[in-house]
This record gives C-alpha cells, structure tokens and sequence, in this order.
C-alpha cells in the first residue's frame, strides 16, 4: 500500500468575521492532524483562527482566488516583521 | 533560604525548563521526519524560548545585580542550573523526543494552571501567556504519542522504549524542599509533590490509548532542580549555547 | 534563482492550442493546473518549483547548523522562526507542484537520490556567526530579486505561493543586515568576522542567478512562457548594484579588486565569479554537497517509522469509527 500522508487543502478565517478562504495545502495521516498541521504552518503569523481541512481529492472545484490573507501581527513575535529591524535611511531600500 | 533566594530558584527552575527543552527541540529544524513535523517543533521551540525570556528576564530582576535573562542563559555554569534532568536528556528519535515533550507537557500545563493565580501577578501574567501556548504543546504531544504508540508495530516499540527510558526521569519534577516550602507559604508557587495525582491521571490516560505500558518502578532520578547533580548532557548542552558569549566576552550579538 | 539551470522542455503540441495558450499568457492571464498545458511547461514548471523547494529545504541546513549556538535568546529566536520560515517555503512550493501531478514523496525522492537538484548557494559552509547575517544579507537578497518578479509568474499556484513566500521572506533580509551590522560595528574579532563571511559568501551569492546569460540557452521559451521573468545578468547586475552600497555602509570591503561605478552604464562593473568553480558546485563537488545530501536522507529515512506509524494509527481510527457506524 502506498504510504504517503494524504494531501489537505486548508481553509482559514481570520479574526475579522470573514469567510475560510484557501490559504494552501499540506499533508497529515487525518482531518485532526491536518488541523494542528495547519495551525502550526498556515497562522504561524496569525491570531485567532477558525480552520477547516479538507481533503484534496474530494474537492471538485478550481482553485480560489490570489488575494492573500490578512495578517495579524504577533505580539511576541515581532521579529517576524521587517520593521522589527532598524535599517539605516542611506543604505537605502531594503 | 530566604524568601527572595528562594523565589530566584523557582524562577530559574522554570526558565531553565524551558531554555533547555527549547534547546532540545531546536535541535531538529532541518532534521524532522516530515515538513509539517518541522514546522510544529519549531513552533515548540519558538514559545519555550520565548517563555525563557519572561521566566529568566524576572529572574534577573528579582536577583536585582543588573544581570539581564541572556547574562543567566548563556553565563551560568552548569551547577547553576535549575532544569529538572528530563529535558536535558539528547533527543535521540523522534519518539524519544516526542514522549519527553509529552511527560514535560503535562507537568507543565498543569504547573501553569497553578501558577495563574499567584500571588505574585508577575508570575500570574508570564504563567497566563504560556498556558496557551502549552495547552497546544500538551494537545500536539499527546496526540502524537497516542498516534506513535498505537501506529506499527515498531512505531509501538519505539514509543514504549521511550517511556521505559524516560520514566525515572518525570518522578523529579514532584518533588519539594525547603525552597518549595518557601513559596508555597508566601502563595507565589504549588508544592510540587501536589501536582502529582493530576499528573498520573493525565498520563495514564494518554499512555493508556497509546496502548503503552507504565513501568512499575516509581524510582526516580534527581538533582536537577537543585542544581545538586545535572546530567552529563547538560555540560555538552552549555559549550554549545554558550559558546559565542563565554568566546569572546562583552560583544553586542 | 533558487532554480538555476532549468532547461525548457522542447514542446511538440498542436500548434493551434499552443498558440492560443500562448495568447493567454501574453494577454496576463493565470493558467490554472486543470486547464489545458503543453507538457513542455508542465514539465519545465515541476523541475523549475521543485529546484526552488528543494532549495528552501537544504537551505534550512546551513543556517540550521548555527540555531544551537546563537549567541542570545533574541538571536536564537529570529533565526529558528527564519529558518521554519524556509521549511513552510519549501512546504508551498512542493504543494504548488503537486497541483502539476508529482507528490510531495515523488519529488522528495528526486532530491535524496540526486535526480533533481538544489541551489548551488547551499553546498557552502557557515562558518561564523556573521555568515547568518550575510546568509540573511546576501542569499536571501538575491532570492528576493528572482522571487518578487515571480509573484506575476503565469502559472496560478506557483504565483500564489511566491506571493506568501515575499510576504514573509521580507524580514529574512533585514534581520540578516541588521546581524551582520552588529558584527560589523561590534569589536575587532567581529568585524573579522563580519569580513571573512563576506569574503567567502560573495562569489557564490552571484552565482545564484545563473551562469551568465550568453551562455544560458535555457531563457528564452521560459521567459515566453512567463515562468523566468529577467535574465540572469540582468538580476545579477541589478543584485551588485543595491548590495555595493550596502557593504558600504557597514564599513566591508566586497571581494572584488576591479569593482567601480561605471558613470555611462549607471551600473557598477564587476568580476564575473568563477564559472568553473560553479560547475563544479553543480555536478557535486561543492564543500558540502555531500553532506547537504547525506543529512536530507538521515531525516527522510529515519523518519519513515513516524510517518508510518501516524498513517497506521490514522487508518486503525478510521476503520474501528467505520466499524462503530
């Protein structure tokens, strides 16, 4: 049998009361894992998330829209964010 | 003991938890059995290392000599340190990693449900903060020593090697002395040893769907949270972290 | 830039449909994996994504090999989230391959077994602390050339992903400058430090892009296709340009004897990198491509256990919950 961890597309809501949109696609053994799975690699700069996984194949629809997602930023991890950096002006853009 | 020297030993008792699990577990960026697995442990390792950072930087200024959390992380000497000997064992597999976040999880969740209501509120706060982030740790460990233990048969054998190995290293984290005593007079800290029935019924319960079996020996190692004796991981641990700063002393990073 | 040396499939479909596809990506459009391709695209695309993830993966290694030994909790902290950065990366990436019909497992075994290959830039040492600032600085700057452009790729999911990629790829280059400029106004040992990381990783951040394009016959059906959007030349000469500047500013000397202003071009002049040295780099012999290899394998082969036994569990859940229906 093949051993391959079945593919998940995720859908996300942020915190601003809008719709799960498709933010990407990742593998786990199930729905539960691909839940954890999905907090861990698709709001690692987010609060406050609702998901849903589905599974891949059965979804029957061509794929959503490229508008990304709204972030929030992460208190306690602010480094994530490129104004955490003081870059000098006469270097300039960076 | 006084009261002050004995707050600095349990703050330093839980950032050192947390700085060398978080160390432990950095270790496998780059190295885990599947991407997402990756990605989860960094996450991990990313909010211990940021509880590190609260637990040393009060630490520091209770201690009040000016030192700052890094000067406590990467300045001690290992007989300093107040990290109970479980989370500095080496990762070894995956399961062994996994079935050590999970034995530490579940103290630690449950030490920081204590430890909400303080009577210190800065402790309070830091202890607030964490509990969500390890309410996620203890669901994810949990989840995967249950998934790892009643998965194959060798992912069954490892996970039970894991527990076998590991066991006589959770007893540490129950046990009291005077400087527990100390806290739990002035309503800052629990007594360790009363978190020990939650814990085994916590345990027990996961080990138990994992299909795993809980040695019966209740022997447990010690001395890591005394400082009294590490383990010789520990030493090996520090030359790493430390290196930069003990190599060359007073550079800004 | 991650994908070097991607040789365009020949394409042998009927010319009208290629035509009108063709149409299609002249006039802007997305093409989306269950329309109609050439297979040329379609295979030039796999080979192309799946160089670029595979990059991000062996490219948590060489910064990896120093999150145990960051010199403070904060440093430790942006390198692990930064180096998880490029596992979620790689991670987008494989998934946009995967929409062309190769699985993650597939494409994994081309990397471990050396049919596909990665990066040239990650087959070198870190040595230093400062080479996590010029690995920031430097690698990621060059990528951010090659990435932003790809945004308007013309195939949809691997725009979509280049999108998120930029997204959180923006503060990788900037905690780079701001390490090694630490080191660079920090004391004497690390300005050393800061130096001898420049030194090495200079030559090879240029060769990122790909040998020069004079001799890159790869270019034109793919810049066609809008899945290679400059040259390599111009993306080099556009690197050289900001990063001189930058070097500047923190009192580094780039490696480079014959570098100048060239009033009339409005462009720096710089030294081509060793090409034979790059090939080198390409076909294996670069100072850490076997261990890049070797270590990508360890992780694969001793995970196998964990991925089976979650799958088991999984199946065994699914089965009892069956039977309890």
């Amino acid at each position: 049998m093949k051993n391959e961890w079945p593919l998940w597309e995720i859908f996300i809501r942020g915190q601003h009361g809008m719709s799960h949109r498709h933010v990407g696609s990742l593998h786990a053994p199930d729905a539960e894992m691909a839940i954890k799975n999905a907090r861990d690699v698709y709001t690692r700069r987010n609060e406050g998330v609702s998901i849903w996984v589905v599974e891949a194949n059965h979804i029957a629809a061509s794929s959503p829209s490229d508008k990304g997602p709204l972030y929030e930023p992460s208190e306690s991890k602010v480094y994530r964010h490129p104004t955490f950096f003081d870059i000098p002006d006469e270097v300039g853009a960076m | 003991m006084t009261r002050e020297d004995a707050f600095t030993q349990f703050l330093l008792q839980m950032g050192d938890n947390t700085l060398i699990l978080g160390h432990r577990v950095s270790e496998w960026c780059g190295h885990a059995p599947v991407l997402e697995e990756d990605i989860a442990l960094a996450n991990t390792a990313l909010d211990l290392i940021g509880q590190t950072q609260m637990w040393l930087g009060l630490a520091a200024e209770v201690q009040g000599d000016g030192k700052s959390a890094d000067d406590l992380a990467f300045l001690r000497d290992a007989w300093d340190f107040r990290n109970v000997l479980l989370v500095e064992v080496p990762n070894e597999d995956f399961g062994r990693t996994l079935m050590r976040q999970f034995l530490f999880d579940a103290w630690h969740s449950i030490q920081l449900g204590r430890l909400m209501k303080s009577s210190d509120e800065r402790v309070a706060a830091i202890a607030e903060k964490a509990s969500k982030e390890v309410a996620y740790h203890l669901e994810r460990s949990a989840d995967t020593v249950v998934g790892l233990g009643d998965g194959t048969e060798e992912s069954h054998r490892r996970m039970q090697e894991a527990l076998d190995y590991l066991w006589p290293y959770a007893g540490e984290m129950f046990q009291s002395d005077e400087a527990d005593a100390e806290m739990v007079k002035a309503g800052i800290a629990p007594d360790p040893a009363s978190l020990r029935e939650e814990y085994d019924t916590l345990v027990s319960r996961v080990l138990t769907e994992a299909t795993l079996t809980i040695p019966e020996s209740r022997f447990a190692h010690k001395g890591g949270r005394t400082g009294a004796m590490h383990t010789e991981h520990l030493g090996h641990l520090l030359t790493q972290m430390q290196w930069l700063q003990r190599a060359y002393p007073g550079a800004k990073w | 830039m991650y994908a070097q040396m991607i040789k365009s499939e020949a394409t042998q479909d009927d010319p009208e449909k290629l035509a009108a596809f063709q149409a299609r990506i002249d006039a802007g459009e997305k093409i989306e994996p269950k329309d109609w391709m050439p297979e040329g695209y379609r295979k030039t695309l796999i080979r192309q994504i799946g160089q670029h993830a595979h990059s991000e993966i062996v490219g948590q290694l060489p910064e990896g090999n120093w999150i145990t030994r960051a010199p403070t909790l904060e440093r430790k902290a942006i390198l692990l989230a930064k180096v998880q950065d490029e596992a979620g990366h790689g991670l987008y990436l494989y998934c946009a391959a995967e929409t062309l019909g190769v699985s993650r497992d597939e494409i994994t075994e081309m990397l471990l077994d050396g049919r596909m290959k990665y990066s040239s830039i990650f087959n070198y040492p870190t040595l230093n602390w400062a080479d996590i600032g010029a690995v920031g600085w430097l690698v990621d700057g060059a990528a951010i050339m090659n990435q932003v452009p790809l945004q308007r790729t013309s195939f949809g999911p691997y725009s979509r992903a280049m999108i998120r990629i930029c997204k959180e790829e923006s503060f990788h280059q900037r905690q780079g400058y701001d390490a090694i400029r630490k080191m660079a106004e920090g004391t004497p040992e690390q300005k050393k430090m800061a130096q001898d990381a420049l030194n090495r990783l200079w030559y090879p951040s240029l060769m990122m892009f790909g040998p020069s394009d004079k001799d890159s016959v790869h270019s034109a059906q793919s810049m066609a296709w809008k899945i290679k959007m400059n040259t390599n030349d111009e993306l080099r000469q556009k690197f050289v340009d900001q990063t001189v500047p930058q070097a500047e500013y923190l009192g580094l000397t780039v490696p480079d004897p014959d570098l100048k202003w060239n009033e009339e071009r409005g462009h720096y002049d710089y030294t081509d990198p060793d090409w034979s040295e790059f090939f080198d780099v390409i076909k294996g012999n670069g100072p850490c491509n076997v261990d890049r290899l070797a270590a990508r394998n360890k992780a694969w082969d001793d995970g196998k256990w964990v991925r089976d036994g979650l799958l088991a569990h999984a199946r065994k859940k699914a089965a009892r919950k069956h039977a309890a229906e």
